[in-house]
């Protein structure tokens, strides 16, 4: 089997553009809370789903809905909709993260596939076996904090789908229980879906550099031309014994394009590629750039694919992250 | 049975990786002296840390029964390694009462009672039901829950429910060690540098402003959260335990503050005051609660639903 390459789509022409670039598999969100990026102008409708699932079934690939934050106490009723909406748009799987909407999809649609979302943070064995036996789950998206020779062994034990994030941002965090920007902000990205909101971001030029802030807090100084990432809590400058560093992360991207072949040989079903928050160009560009590593991996072609990634990537530097050792 | 003075105290799991001997001594005077109704043990950050404290576990087991604490072993909140999910199943296995951090031991504890802690997310009717279904006796709300999800959640549940009322605010888990990085050192290579922090490392922002707290793989908040003033409508609410987490502070001095709350046997500004002495110069935050920014401190009652 090849590699199923997955992709993002933020809009309805960010989908079309992934199918054409030849994405497999293409995932999305409703245009609210259900979704864990809720932003401003992006995401679909219910029509827009509907009509993206056509397009794609048309040309012989699937669609994704990511259902994947955790519904307030009292007001279940946006997560309800949306996996009912998502099962009449004649959807493929669902991405879920909370333990009831898995619940609630189980018992009124067991017909629909479930995913499990990185949302769920499952890292281990156990983990995986929970929600494969308990809700099953046919696919987990594995959280980014595992080394490759980590995820083999998790492919060999869980009997189920893996897919892998290939492309996008490094999440030191152990997602879908990160509470920091809400710290922050007051917005929750576990239940409203947005991490770092663009409404609590602003930007201060001292002259010399350039100062990142969210709400109240200053995330980063940066010189002109200095790679800077969008400020994030973990993405951000803090001081430790009297040093500014970067705590968390660098600012750089996590890009797999050059390890496709060990993760394969894990036994990974799938690559995600991330980013529904990206423009279509960057869609485009990067899965493109993936199809084209994919076929060459499958003719079994020695001839590397350029890895011309870097301009799209954030901070424009590369990392393969956890996959190899020594990342933590 | 909505009495305020009714309500349990709980001591919460140490988060921060001290000496075994400051560790051992500290769970003695708790014992000994501590007006907790309930402590739970183990390490929930670091499974490096663990085997420091592994040859006193139960002689402070065995003296916090025989004190009349009822003793819950929690486990660790991100589990990667195959020793890691070990060490939890043999937890389970052992009958003891433990509270789970991970998904990971949801299948070892299933129909035998345990607690749900606060790193699983609970924030709905929906996961409340799933796990009170799999038999959870008690479910810690995470640290992010404001007063709607308390009151709903707390509002309706068949089983016990606990809220932490004191203490940094747990904000992130990771597979990464910060403290380690912060001595240019990694996970692997640590040589323990988070023992030097037992309160945690400050994690200033760049213009020199509190705002984190670094504490090995997991990230708190540079303030303590102190839930004073909120703990009688908490109470009404359904609350049954309030969890002070342990900082390098005199615990036994912060759990008789809140216990003389709720017995009401002190006003809410003596007891401020008495907190305010024994936190220092820390920060007191309650804005998760207050559905603000987890970092603000608001000085109001929680407002009836």
């Amino acid at each position: 089997m090849s590699l199923e390459l997955v992709c993002p789509a933020g809009t309805p022409a960010a989908l079309r553009a992934a199918i054409d670039a030849g994405a497999d598999t293409v995932y999305c969100g409703f245009r609210d809370c259900t979704n864990a990026r809720n932003y401003p102008g992006l995401n679909f409708d219910v029509r827009e789903m509907a009509e993206g699932v056509e397009y794609a079934h048309r040309h012989g690939r699937k669609v994704l809905a990511a259902v994947n934050t955790f519904p307030r106490a009292g007001d279940p009723a946006p997560w309800h909709a949306a996996i009912d909406n998502a099962a009449a748009a004649g959807i493929d799987a669902v991405i879920l993260a909370d333990l009831g909407v898995l619940d609630y999809a189980q018992r009124r649609h067991p017909e629909l596939r479930r995913h499990l979302s990185v949302q769920a943070s499952a890292s281990n064995e156990l983990s995986i076996a929970f929600y494969r036996d308990r809700f099953d789950i046919k696919r987990v998206v594995l959280p980014r904090v595992l080394s490759v020779e980590q995820v083999a062994a998790l492919v060999r034990r869980i009997g189920i789908e893996t897919e892998v994030f290939a492309f996008g941002s490094v999440g030191p965090m152990s997602e879908g229980r990160c509470f920091l920007s809400s710290y922050i902000t007051g917005l929750s990205p576990t239940t409203e879906g947005a991490c770092a909101p663009a409404s609590h971001v602003s930007y201060r030029d001292d002259g010399a550099s350039t100062l990142s802030r969210l709400g109240d807090v200053t995330l980063n100084r940066f010189r002109q031309g200095e790679p800077a990432a969008y400020p994030t809590p973990c993405k951000g400058r803090y001081v430790t014994h009297g040093r500014a560093t970067y705590l968390f992360e660098e600012p750089v991207a996590l890009n797999a394009i050059d390890i496709l072949g060990d993760l394969k040989a894990a036994g990974v079903t799938a690559l995600k590629i991330e980013g529904r928050q990206r423009s279509r160009a960057y869609v485009t560009e990067v899965v493109s750039s993936f199809r084209k590593a994919i076929d060459a991996l499958e003719r079994g072609s020695n001839e590397a694919v350029a890895n011309k990634l870097a301009s799209v990537a954030e901070g424009q530097r590369e990392t393969t992250g956890a996959y190899r050792k020594g990342w933590r | 049975m909505t009495s305020l003075s009714q309500a349990k105290l709980t001591l919460g799991p140490l988060l921060f990786h001290w000496t075994p001997a400051k560790r051992r001594d500290f769970y003695f005077r708790i014992a000994d002296e501590a007006a907790v109704d309930c402590v739970y043990l183990g390490e929930v950050v670091c499974s490096k840390r663990e085997s420091f404290f592994a040859p006193h576990m139960q002689e402070v087991v065995h003296r916090l029964v025989a004190a009349g604490k009822q003793v819950v072993r929690s486990t660790l909140a991100l589990m990667t390694l195959d020793r890691e999910v070990d060490e939890a199943r043999a937890l389970a296995e052992s009958g003891a009462l433990v509270e789970a951090n991970d998904v990971a031991c949801l299948q070892q504890v299933a129909g035998r009672p345990h607690v749900i802690g606060p790193y699983i997310n609970v924030f709905n009717e929906g996961a409340q039901d799933v796990v009170i279904r799999d038999g959870a006796t008690r479910i810690v709300l995470p640290v992010e829950a404001n007063a709607d999800t308390v009151r709903v959640l707390a509002g309706r549940s068949t089983v016990e429910t606990e809220l932490m009322v004191f203490g940094r605010q747990p904000l992130s888990v990771a597979m990464r060690c910060y403290h380690a990085r912060s001595h240019d050192l990694t996970k692997d290579t640590c040589q323990f540098v988070c023992g030097q922090d037992p309160d945690g490392l400050a994690a200033d922002t760049i213009d020199g402003v509190g705002v984190l707290t670094i504490n090995g793989t997991q990230t708190l908040s540079n303030g303590y959260l102190v839930l004073l003033q909120e703990l009688a409508a908490l109470r009404r609410m359904g609350v049954t335990h309030f969890r002070l987490s342990p900082q390098d502070v005199d615990m036994v001095a912060v759990a008789r503050t809140y216990r003389a709350v709720l017995d009401g046997t002190v006003s809410l500004h003596e007891a401020a005051e008495e907190l305010r002495g024994l936190t220092g110069e820390v920060p007191w935050q309650n804005g998760f609660l207050h559905g603000r920014e987890g970092l603000a401190w608001v000085e109001r009652e929680l407002t009836p639903a």
